[in-house]
């Protein structure tokens, strides 16, 4: 049995692991089998992370807080969680390759997965011109005409970033303001190469092996229309990954987990969450990590009030139990 | 890194279209995160299954016309080939058991 257990390997994760490390909890990190290091994975340049005056990429970022964390002990699993059981003091969590591992604590912080338009076509048509994700499929846009839709910071950076391959980038969206970042919107205003379509929204993606276009609606007018294109990039924000805590913590109503006031204390001692998970609001890489900073101690708090022989039995991470 | 073998444009046709062997080619490359994150996956596929199917792997930043022929759009992308023809089409990464899942046809 282990003291603490943490899901999840974005900032907020990395975070909590590097202050349970060196708070010598020795903690276990569950990272995910093709996820790790989360949505910064997919980025580019990361210029609002204090402490890198030039920027820095996603992915290094995230290589950095993972060496960090490992430099004071954390051990790092390449796998996915399964099933959780997280009533009662000791908590088991189960992974993809059916190891169960024990602990009195565990940090929940499994950051959001992407939101889908909804559409048939969508689904038939992924990997085959629709996507998720600029970074991994832009480069096979060259001089071609796609779009982006969405109306936040990342449908901007997408756009943006898109830029680099497409001849044409269309940025749907279903208002005619932006909630994107102020600096965001700018930059792609100020790109040539981007158009902007207000109040519209995609109804149809049109394509038999690969997109050839997508069907819009007005959303003032009701008037229809068919915009020819090559690619579409779905970037209309995200929703809090729970599905394994599902009638175990309690949820707000905008689906994120419930915390206690500014604590990330969830209705069940010796839990906590972290991160994008339970913030509907500012979801940035900043904040993620001061979230796992908060869980990170909070859990050092929770462990430190148990009974001493409980927590001595828990120093010596033994191997893992697997299901038969 | 992998331990799958990489083919190229120049040894494409002979090592798996005209191979005898089912073979699956990994569409990748090196600024693709997911990628390498599936790509130890793939390997230890292979491994359990060597007298099933065999994996290699294709740059599509060095081998860009064989990237266009198969409509790649989309990367990690997998394609299994049997007799030169594409039988199969695996893209994203995933976890193992769900790429088992995709291939169950197949390593059977």
């Amino acid at each position: 049995m282990r003291q603490i257990i943490i899901i999840g390997s974005g900032p907020a994760g990395y975070t909590a692991a590097i202050y349970a490390s060196r708070a010598n909890l020795a903690p276990l990190l569950i990272a995910s089998s093709v996820e790790a290091g989360g949505e910064l994975m997919k980025t580019t340049e990361v210029d609002n992370f204090p402490g890198f005056a030039q920027g820095i990429q996603g992915p290094e970022l995230m290589m950095q807080m993972q060496a960090q964390a490992e430099r004071f002990g954390t051990e790092i699993v390449l796998d996915d969680v399964v099933s959780l059981e997280l009533e009662g003091q000791v908590k088991r969590v189960t992974l993809g390759n059916g190891d169960v591992h024990e602990a009195l604590a565990v940090i929940f912080a499994t950051g959001s997965a992407y939101r889908t338009l909804g559409l048939e076509d969508e689904t038939r048509l992924s990997g085959h011109g629709v996507s998720w994700c600029a970074t991994c499929d832009g480069f096979f846009f060259r001089q071609k005409t796609i779009a982006v839709v969405g109306g936040g910071d990342s449908a901007m950076e997408e756009a943006t970033f898109l830029t680099r391959f497409a001849d044409k980038v269309y940025v749907i969206h279903r208002k005619d303001s932006l909630r994107a970042s102020k600096a965001m919107q700018d930059r792609a205003f100020a790109d040539p190469k981007i158009e902007f379509l207000w109040n519209k929204t995609v109804e149809h993606i049109y394509g038999d092996e690969l997109v050839t276009g997508v069907g819009l609606v007005d959303t003032v007018d009701g008037t229809e229309t068919t915009l020819d294109l090559s690619g579409v990039f779905v970037a209309i924000g995200a929703d809090p990954r729970t599905h394994l805590v599902h009638g175990q913590l309690d949820l707000n109503p905008d689906g994120t987990i419930a915390v206690a006031g500014r604590s990330s204390k969830t209705n069940l001692p010796g839990v906590f969450a972290a991160g994008d998970v339970i913030d509907p609001t500012y979801r940035q890489a900043v904040t993620a990590a001061g979230s796992g900073t908060v869980a990170a101690l909070d859990a050092e708090h929770y462990l430190a009030a148990l009974p001493k022989d409980l927590v001595a039995a828990a120093t010596q991470p033994e191997p893992a139990a697997t299901l038969a | 890194m992998s331990v799958a073998h990489d083919v190229t444009e120049a040894t494409f046709t002979e090592e798996v279209l005209n191979s005898k062997d089912t073979i699956m080619v990994d569409f990748w490359a090196e600024w693709c995160g997911p990628c390498r994150a599936v790509s130890p996956i793939l390997d230890a596929i292979a491994a359990e299954h060597a007298d099933k199917i065999k994996i290699v792997k294709l740059n599509v930043d060095d081998n860009p016309q064989l990237a266009i022929k198969y409509q790649i759009t989309s990367i990690p992308a997998m394609k299994v080939f049997r007799n030169g023809e594409v039988v199969k089409t695996v893209i994203g990464a995933k976890p193992k058991p769900a790429i088992e899942a995709d291939l169950a046809e197949f390593l059977a």
